[in-house]
């Protein structure tokens, strides 16, 4: 009752502009601590009645509501209630097709099938009415990837309140994705059987061609500039990931060997089937793997039916990092499930904070931004949100306030302004 | 000169037996002599009739005589067959010999809706008035085949179409015309549920429409045969002229067996049915459709599983199948189900004896074989005159040196209608054996082995081979000796007891040379013997036949739950440290301190007992989603493509889900009838359908009526607006109402299925769950039904109902909804996930819906999205995945919720139900259990362990020389209601 008397003094509040964005939030001008509640700080750890200092977008401090220490600016009262970093979703697709089925707004799949170049970062649609869904749930923080080809493109880390693609960048072209060939003809769906796929030494080589062409030419005095090539220099100097999507033990260990050997030490599995007969190598090699969502069906007829839900498990107790894609059927607007993709691997194995740390801390690893970002620590910027209750749980995942750099940003979006704008209607009659 | 041939057969065949003149111009006349008798065989007058040291007199085509004792006529030709066998040469009752199958009929890529022809039915699909005879054209290299395998006698036809003409039965005679080798020109009529090549007509598009189609076309015979059509139609009168035919009907898997014995049974034909070899999967329901049969063995080959990586990929049932299937025969045999053996499965006729020996080696008696090939064609045909050795019976037959089912025997000849047909020539000496003979000093020995004209053989010295060279033809041998290099020639006549004749020195001197047969052949036999009896190991069979079937189908149970919490959905909401009694498949007793004697007791502490779920929208368990060849299919019905088989319900039962209603898809306005079941894991169709079950159809709005998504090459059907959606309705039910008042009137009335069904709804009979987005549609659908005086019982998805809420709510219809779904297209921009809440807050039955295998296996956690999304109590949030979809199902007063004398249809958590962190614990329908943890790890154990067999045993084959394939993964197709006219299994 009292909950939907705020709704309605908010919507009063925001009928002026019901029909635009939600406006980007100011910068952070004074200081908040946030106590009381249950801090998990997205590295393992968890602190009960906990206080969390932010300013200037930065966190300050986090410890114990039991210290005595000097509460700064506004004080938010969070007891019994959690904290955590942003949520971030990796291999996700979001500003890049606003609604699936309509062609004109589909800009996730570009021509060509070395394209290192296409760029997702200039078609993410800051003021996409599906990025702003996500922020309701924690998800505040993506990497967008481009889809198709082989070498897919780059990709670039965002956060979730922007006035464009500038502000919306995180780390502007931070990796490149691509899709390693299937070693055999995979073509099942179509009843087909399972041979070994004949063009895949063909397609081995002409990756290994083109990134050794790459290699040489980076190299060289590059008079005529290569535009394609130029676009893979990040992974040769060390300053960019190669996420490379693959699956099939005998594929991933292929994969490994041959982009190590043409001089790319950054690697990161995508898909990553099978990767749990390989845990050796990917450990050694220091290479994580981004999973799928826990929500799909069993690959296979006679597979356990939660053999999907313990996926994580499986790889974590090998020893490898894992964090979860967002890569599959409708999946910008699924990408808002991704605490409770994380909560059914936790459901089944992983222990809730190494579920949290997933999705917030291994995150930002795996994307190479955990210097800044990712966990409740001093010195990382204040994206968090603080929930009602557990956040990888559907019941209690319910967002009160959320903060990107700091920011205060709104909870509102096409679809709450909807449910207020209905929901009025009927108690007015 | 073919057109000359035509005329002269179409005129044989008008006085088939009164031919006897043809004007002869080249010489005199001569007349053959046709007469020949077969002296001391051992004769199969019929599998169980044995006749030994009889004989056999042919005349002009016919048996004259048989017997022990026989008056042989003068001028017969003798055949003396001493130690050789006699049996009726093999019918194939199920070819397509002699006609080629049509092209496929090309065109734009646009759908067409209406038939090709003109005078016919309006379905091209029916094509009943087809008679082969016309096209017939002997395929001599095929008949050779099939000569050469056996077989004297095909009946073939056109393979295409759902209803596809008659048959024709005719001799594989290769020396003959077409005139004599007809044996019946109308033999039989086929049917089948694949769609003619020669149309591109859409409808139907799956094996349910198919069906709905046979019934209509009953109907449309029938009203045709009374003289109230107006119109000819030549296909419905060649229907009615074939009626009294047998009825062959191509079906397939072993559901669509006993689906097509369904529908034959509703209109009281019994049909002959074609499986494909896995009849044993379910030999209780393919015995109980009492149909005769006709069994293909085409055995798949053993997977290649040299690679791990790939044999990970092949189910269990494809393995089992590789093992399981040589087993068919023995086990239709063993239930006394009568059938026939066909070649038409088979890539080459020739492996066909290899196959029916390696059945026979699984326990196939021999007896039942050669009667699936001989007597039991014949009978299901009616024909008397072949199939048997009685007088007056076609001469077919066969001459063996023994057993016809035994690898060694050799089928010399094949005589059909009184021809010759010389497979192997008797005459020529067997010569097989071990001879011994020395030269200069040498002890040779000499192996032949082989059979008729290709024996061969291979020379030792002291038991280490040379090189020579061995031909034999026309009972001579002609040998050539290599002494490093010095060349030794023999050249000797040979019969079964040696070789005599000359050798040819390198020097070239010759002298007189034999050798004679050592006698081996006895030693050889016994070692043999032992391992002869051992029948190959035949994994068992499990409901369905996957990894993860029942072996036992679950037993009703008295359990007794004890100390839980309690979900009841009822009005005294949960209860704490509650005791629930299920006893004969009922909620017996709710309460405190319970006990019954005998109860299994589940300790349910800390647990949460809940109503099994309910899921008011899947597309799990069925064969086919989409009729989507008309727009309206109100003749279709889930309920006919059930599929027991599909893992997906196994995958639900681990998932809380008990009962779900499986909706046609959203490809027309007016869909499919719907089947509810419950999720009785290995149960049949008909056991998982409910008992006099509510009826429901589908009906759908908006973008996948009007085709938007379909692409560009989809805009002719009508309606490609959501203004033609609402006049569809209208047209549809005006009809319906149109069809009920003549009905009532008394007149003579066409029987329509698709009217019948529409009337149904507006007599508040059959209820609408339609599935709709926006508000526009959904309040034009409610003011359509409000018209016409009905209400719309449910709209699913409903994305937009929380704008049109408070209508829905007046109107009584409630709302199946997704939780969070949005985006995926134009149409739900607008969909939000407050919907649940919006619309129960107005007062709207709400339930939470999958509509996909994926969430319908987590909808516990989708009912609890509704608390995160507009703050539902938990209450109503688990109503919402229990009771209200059993509400809206009218199934409320069995399941949905925890009420004494409801269905015991409860699942045990283990934990808060829509706690993301829960599981299903136990799963039980009935009071059976099927689901439980426990029993899923013991499964999970045993499919590693039979996994680890069947790839030992495939491996072995391989090691041996045995042929494989490459490892298949298992198809499974994932419905959506999006899913068009396609088809699994």
């Amino acid at each position: 009752m009292k909950r939907n008397f705020i709704y309605n003094i908010l919507f009063f509040f925001l009928v002026g502009n019901s029909f635009a964005q939600q406006t980007p939030a100011d910068t952070q001008k004074t200081a908040i601590s946030i106590e009381g509640a249950t801090a998990h700080l997205g590295n393992g750890k968890v602190i009960e009645n906990s206080l969390i200092m932010f300013d200037n977008g930065k966190i300050t401090f986090v410890g114990s509501a039991m210290m005595k220490i000097a509460r700064q600016g506004t004080v938010i009262n969070a007891k019994g209630k959690h904290i955590y970093p942003g949520f971030i979703a990796l291999n996700a697709s979001l500003g890049l097709s606003e609604i699936d089925a309509v062609r004109a707004t589909r800009d996730f799949d570009e021509v060509g099938t070395m394209i290192p170049h296409i760029r997702s970062l200039i078609a993410y649609n800051a003021e996409s009415k599906v990025v702003e869904s996500m922020r309701p749930n924690g998800v505040l923080q993506s990497e967008i990837v481009p889809r198709g080809g082989t070498i897919s493109g780059t990709a670039t880390v965002v956060q979730h309140d922007a006035w464009n693609w500038e502000d919306a960048a995180v780390k502007v072209d931070h990796a490149i994705h691509m899709n390693w060939p299937g070693a055999f003809s995979n073509r099942w769906w179509l009843g087909e059987s399972l041979m070994p796929n004949k063009n895949y030494p063909k397609s081995l080589a002409s990756i290994k061609d083109f990134f050794t062409k790459a290699k040489l030419y980076l190299s060289g005095n590059k008079t005529s500039k290569n535009i394609p090539y130029e676009a893979t220099k990040g992974l040769f100097d060390g300053s960019q990931k190669l996420f490379i999507h693959v699956s099939g033990e005998k594929e991933i260990t292929d994969a490994v060997n041959i982009i190590k050997d043409l001089g790319i030490n950054k690697i990161v599995i995508v898909h990553g089937s099978g990767a749990e007969n390989v845990a050796d190598m990917l450990v050694e090699n220091n290479i994580p793997v981004v999973i799928d969502r826990s929500h799909r069906i069993p690959d296979n007829i006679d597979d356990d039916y939660d053999l999907p839900f313990r996926q994580a498990k499986i790889l974590m107790d090998k020893g490898i990092m894992v964090s979860i894609g967002m890569e599959g059927q409708m999946e910008r607007m699924n990408t808002r499930n991704l605490p409770f993709y994380a909560g059914t691997y936790a459901a089944y194995g992983v222990a809730k904070e190494d579920a949290v740390a997933m999705i917030t801390g291994n995150a930002a690893k795996i994307l190479g931004i955990n210097s800044f970002t990712g966990t409740l620590e001093v010195g990382k910027d204040a994206t968090l949100f603080i929930s009602e209750g557990d956040a990888l749980d559907m019941r209690s995942n319910i967002v009160s306030k959320a903060f990107i750099q700091g920011r205060g940003i709104s909870l509102e979006s096409h679809q709450t302004k909807l449910w207020k704008r209905y929901s009025n209607k009927y108690k007015s009659k | 000169m073919k057109k000359l041939f035509l005329l002269l057969f179409f005129l044989s065949l008008t006085t088939l037996q009164a031919q006897e003149y043809f004007p002869t111009n080249t010489g005199v006349k001569t007349t053959k002599n046709t007469l020949v008798a077969f002296k001391n065989a051992t004769i199969y007058v019929t599998p169980t009739k044995i006749i030994k040291k009889g004989s056999l007199v042919v005349k002009e085509g016919k048996i004259i005589s048989v017997g022990k004792r026989v008056d042989i006529p003068k001028g017969a030709k003798i055949v003396d067959l001493s130690g050789k066998t006699i049996y009726p040469s093999f019918i194939d009752i199920y070819s397509d010999f002699g006609i080629k199958k049509p092209s496929r009929s090309r065109g734009d890529r646009r759908p067409q809706y209406d038939a090709n022809r003109k005078g016919y039915y309006w379905n091209d699909h029916i094509r009943p008035e087809t008679n082969p005879l016309s096209m017939f054209n002997f395929d001599s290299k095929k008949a050779t085949q099939l000569v050469n395998a056996g077989f004297g006698t095909v009946n073939t036809h056109m393979s295409d179409g759902i209803i596809r003409g008659n048959g024709i039965l005719v001799s594989l005679n290769k020396n003959s015309s077409n005139a004599k080798r007809v044996i019946n020109d109308k033999s039989a009529q086929y049917l089948s549920f694949s769609k003619s090549l020669q149309s591109r007509q859409s409808y139907p598009t799956s094996r349910m429409g198919a069906m709905a189609l046979l019934r209509q076309v009953y109907l449309d015979a029938d009203w045709y045969a009374s003289g109230n059509a107006k119109n000819k139609d030549m296909s419905l009168e060649a229907l009615n002229k074939n009626k009294n035919l047998v009825q062959i009907f191509d079906a397939g898997s072993h559901l669509d067996v006993v689906r097509a014995d369904k529908l034959g049974d509703e209109f009281g034909i019994q049909y002959t049915i074609v499986g494909n070899g896995h009849e044993y999967e379910r030999i209780n329901d393919i015995k109980a459709t009492n149909a005769n049969l006709i069994i293909p063995i085409n055995f798949r080959k053993a997977y290649d599983v040299s690679n791990p990586l790939l044999a990970n990929q092949v189910s269990i049932n494809d393995m089992r199948r590789w093992n399981q299937e040589p087993s068919n025969l023995k086990v239709l045999s063993d239930n006394g189900i009568n059938f026939a053996l066909t070649t038409h499965d088979l890539k080459s006729v020739t492996s066909f004896h290899k196959n029916l020996q390696k059945a026979i080696k699984y326990g196939f008696d021999k007896t039942k074989a050669l009667e699936a090939l001989t007597t039991v064609p014949a009978g299901i045909l009616g024909e008397t005159t072949i199939g048997n050795l009685n007088i007056g019976s076609h001469a077919n037959f066969l001459i063996t040196n023994g057993d016809i089912f035994d690898k060694k025997t050799t089928l010399y000849e094949n005589w059909v209608q009184g021809t010759q047909h010389v497979i192997s020539d008797m005459t020529i000496a067997d010569i097989t054996g071990k001879y011994t003979f020395s030269e200069n000093g040498k002890s040779y020995q000499l192996t032949v082995t082989g059979k008729g004209a290709k024996q061969s053989g291979s020379l030792n010295v002291d038991g280490k081979k040379i090189k020579s060279k061995f031909s034999f033809k026309n009972d001579w041998v002609q040998l050539i000796i290599n002494n490093s290099g010095n060349f030794t020639r023999i050249v000797a006549q040979a019969d079964n007891n040696g070789m005599s004749g000359m050798l040819y020195a390198n020097d070239g001197s010759s002298s007189k040379w034999s050798a004679s047969k050592s006698d081996t052949k006895k030693t050889k036999s016994k070692k043999k013997k032992s391992p002869k009896n051992t029948p190959p190991k035949v994994m068992p069979v499990s409901f369905p036949n996957l990894g993860l079937g029942n072996f036992n189908l679950p037993k009703q149970e008295t359990i007794l739950i004890k100390n839980t919490t309690v979900w009841t959905s009822e009005s005294d909401g949960i209860l704490k440290n509650t005791d629930v009694l299920l006893k004969n498949g009922k909620i017996a007793k709710i309460g405190n301190n319970l006990s019954t004697r005998g109860a299994r007791v589940i300790d349910g502490t800390g647990k949460h007992l809940t109503a099994g779920i309910v899921d008011e929208h899947s597309h799990i368990a069925t064969s086919a989603v989409n009729e989507s060849g008309h727009n309206s299919t109100a003749e279709v019905t889930i309920e006919d493509v059930v599929n027991p088989d599909d893992i997906n319900i196994y995958r639900n039962l681990a998932g809380g889900v008990t009962s779900i209603q499986i909706l046609h898809g959203s490809a027309n306005p007016i869909g499919g009838r719907s089947a509810i079941i419950k999720l009785k894991w290995g149960e049949n169709a008909d056991e998982l359908i409910y008992k006099n079950s509510p009826k429901f159809i589908k009906f759908a709005l908006g973008e996948n009526v009007k085709q938007s998504n379909w692409g560009d090459t989809q805009t002719i059907r009508f309606p490609q607006t959501r203004m033609g959606v609402e006049q569809v309705f209208k047209d549809y039910f005006q009809r319906a109402k149109e069809y009920e008042a003549l009905k009532k009137s008394g007149l003579p009335y066409r029987k329509d299925i698709e009217l019948e069904t529409l009337s149904e709804i507006i007599n508040k009979k059959r209820f609408i769950s339609c599935h709709s987005y926006v508000q526009s549609e959904i309040n034009m659908l409610m003011k359509v039904a409000e018209s016409f005086n009905f209400n719309i019982n449910t709209f699913t998805h409903i994305l937009e109902g929380y704008k049109v809420a408070d209508k829905m709510a007046a109107h009584g219809v409630g709302g199946s909804t997704f939780s969070d779904w949005w985006a995926y297209k134009y149409e739900v921009n607008d969909a939000i996930p407050f919907n649940a809440a919006i619309m129960h807050n107005a007062g709207v039955t709400v339930a939470i819906n999958s509509d996909d295998a994926e969430m319908s296996r987590r909808l516990n956690q989708e009912a609890a999205k509704t608390i995160k999304y507009g703050g539902m109590s938990e209450l109503e949030a688990w109503k919402m995945v229990t009771l209200n979809p059993a509400k809206l199902l009218h199934i409320d007063d069995r399941v949905g919720s925890i009420k004494v004398g409801k269905d015991a249809d409860v699942v045990l958590w283990s934990d808060h139900p829509m706690s993301i962190y829960s599981k299903a614990l136990y799963t039980i329908i009935e009071g059976k259990v099927y689901f439980d943890v426990k029993s899923d790890k013991k499964k999970r154990e045993a499919i590693k362990q039979e996994k680890a067999i069947l790839i030992q045993m495939m491996l072995n084959e391989k090691m041996n020389g045995g042929k494989v394939q490459a490892p298949k993964k298992k198809v499974l197709k994932r419905f959506t209601c999006e899913t068009e006219g396609t088809l699994i299994n």
